[in-house]
């Protein structure tokens, strides 16, 4: 038997076995690395406790504190963090490293590489979310959903959140030329939305124009989503519309996730232009 | 200096295309004009290649020949100027998924060193494959069983580049691309790679490489392409590219001093002058040419035009 003869009749593997292969490697890959665990996982939860010992008082008249109003702010910058940052970090580091040039010399579809990207990136942020709560809970006050419901809005926001961020990370991380400048390009967006979407923040008490702007992007619909997983009704008297509006969370969220995502499979390429 | 004899008794190839191999005769790749500028430098300026299927084919040639520019451009990796190229049936330059699934790639830079471990950085280049080899017996072909839990950060340097060449046939290619493949090898390693090569090609395997060792061209090669500045400057079996018809040169020590002639008839010669001498002729040797005198003479005439 040759290799010739061998070949012929068999088919590529399938996109989704190969997706679940680079999510696997890209798993133990993060998890090996102490120092990038350590950072991704401890940022958000010093954060936590810092801001926690430092803010007070209530929103509004709503009897919700600010803390609270925080700590869900928090989890969702920790999810932006973990996966859209995380994201364009990494794929900047495969092309410094020559990963994009050796998996080019191979039947890998980007769609599965990208794939192997956002199931890390979700898997982190779910880690994320989960250690924010644990310690939200154990030292801030912070009160779990309270019913199937807010369970099911923390699970879809989370799910669909992380999605969107981390094609976001993807689309950009490929224009990043080298690793050195990998954390300044995406810590800016990411450091920016922050300030302005209702994490540091009572999202209503910002400038109405920071409020158009901020409602542009993912990041203040994850906050919002996260908000009405964790905290009660009555903070609906500050939020802006008055209402979750779960269906514009992912009508935002949904738009944003298909364009990158068309833009990542429309521009992508393994190597640069210059480099051929 | 490598005596021709050696190169002959250390080849393992025969120089012709072996018979019993299905598809062997057909054209494993076809360049015709092949050209490409770096801004103002020619770095490919026109080569012509025919590699058949089940062949080694060697490009041999000094840095800056243009070796890792022509595989670059075969692999898909690097973009042409001009020129036809047909590597197993496509334009590499447009070639799909189901075409990069036969071939497999060494590339010149060695797999970055990671907390991966051997087993899982083949197995996993193994799965975008459709016919994969078994990861563990290609582990074990490069000599790194031992080694298989390891992580390659721990692996040095020529460990590396044996998890490169697991990378590049765990996927049962067809054609095989290896850029440069024993560089920083040792003597030993770079006997036991020649063996693991020779074998690929003996189950059907096309494989074109680059070196720019004489000697591992002439083991392993069943056609060289010699390349310099950019262009083939001499292509054939090892033993065409060290076919002597030229002059021996004859030299000894005659009474006033050391003599040196060069002669198309060295027999005869030294027939007449052991007459002339009554017996021993001092200090006498008769050299032919070298293959590495040819390929030092063949590169060097092109040296003028070569870039990097």
């Amino acid at each position: 038997m040759t290799a010739a003869t061998a070949a012929v009749g068999r088919r590529l593997p399938s996109l989704g076995r190969v997706s679940l292969v680079r999510g696997m490697i890209e798993i133990k890959q993060f998890a090996r690395q102490r120092e990038n665990v350590i950072f991704t996982f401890s940022l958000p939860i010093i954060l936590l406790l810092l801001f926690g010992q430092i803010f007070h008082g209530e929103v509004g008249h709503t009897g919700v504190s600010f803390r609270q109003y925080f700590i869900a702010g928090i989890i969702a910058s920790g999810l932006m963090s973990a996966t859209f940052v995380g994201v364009g970090v990494s794929i900047a580091a495969d092309r410094d490293d020559g990963t994009l040039r050796r998996l080019a010399g191979t039947p890998l579809q980007p769609a599965a590489y990208f794939a192997g990207k956002a199931i890390l990136a979700f898997v982190t942020a779910v880690l994320e979310v989960a250690a924010l709560l644990a310690v939200g809970v154990a030292f801030l006050g912070l009160h779990l959903p309270d019913s199937p419901g807010r369970w099911l809005t923390l699970a879809w926001v989370l799910a669909l959140g992380s999605a969107t961020c981390s094609m976001l990370g993807i689309a950009i991380g490929v224009l990043i030329r080298s690793t050195r400048s990998a954390f300044a390009t995406m810590n800016l967006p990411y450091l920016v939305l922050s300030f302005i979407s209702g994490v540091y923040f009572v999202f209503s008490r910002l400038p109405a124009g920071l409020q158009h702007v901020a409602a542009i992007f993912p990041l203040k619909w994850i906050c919002q989503g996260l908000r009405s997983a964790f905290l009660p009704d009555r903070l609906l008297a500050v939020e802006p519309a008055h209402s979750w509006e779960h269906g514009k969370i992912a009508l935002v969220l949904g738009i944003w996730f298909v364009a990158s995502l068309v833009v990542c499979v429309r521009t992508f390429r393994w190597q640069r232009q210059g480099d051929r | 200096m490598i005596a021709m004899a050696e190169i002959a008794a250390a080849s393992r190839r025969p120089a012709t295309s072996r018979p019993g191999i299905p598809g062997s005769g057909e054209c494993a790749i076809r360049v015709r004009g092949l050209r490409k500028r770096y801004r103002s430098e020619a770095a490919v300026d026109g080569i012509d290649l025919d590699i058949k299927r089940g062949e080694i084919f060697a490009l041999l040639g000094p840095n800056g020949a243009g070796k890792t520019t022509t595989i670059e451009i075969l692999e898909g990796h690097r973009r042409r100027d001009g020129g036809e190229v047909s590597v197993l049936g496509a334009d590499p330059a447009a070639a799909g998924r189901a075409w990069r699934g036969r071939i497999g790639i060494v590339p010149q830079t060695q797999i970055a060193a990671g907390e991966l471990t051997v087993r899982e950085v083949v197995s996993q280049f193994g799965a975008y494959f459709p016919d994969p080899r078994d990861p563990d017996e290609v582990i074990g072909a490069v000599g790194l069983s031992s080694q298989a839990r390891t992580r390659l950060r721990r692996l040095s340097g020529g460990q590396l580049r044996r998890v490169d060449v697991a990378v590049g046939i765990v996927g049962r290619p067809e054609l095989l691309f290896l850029d440069e493949p024993t560089t920083g090898f040792d003597p030993q390693a770079r006997r036991t790679f020649w063996d693991l090569i020779a074998g690929l090609a003996d189950d059907g395997t096309t494989i074109v490489l680059t070196t720019h060792y004489l000697d591992e061209a002439a083991a392993l090669a069943s056609r060289v392409g010699v390349l310099a500045g950019g262009r083939v400057v001499a292509m054939g079996t090892p033993a065409d590219l060290g076919r002597v018809d030229d002059a021996a040169t004859v030299s000894w020590q005659a009474s006033d001093g050391s003599r040196t002639v060069r002669t198309d008839a060295p027999t005869g010669y030294v027939l007449a002058l052991a007459r002339e001498a009554g017996g021993e002729i001092a200090g006498l040797t008769v050299t032919r040419p070298s293959l590495e005198d040819r390929y030092l003479e063949l590169i060097g005439a092109s040296q003028n035009g070569a870039t990097s």
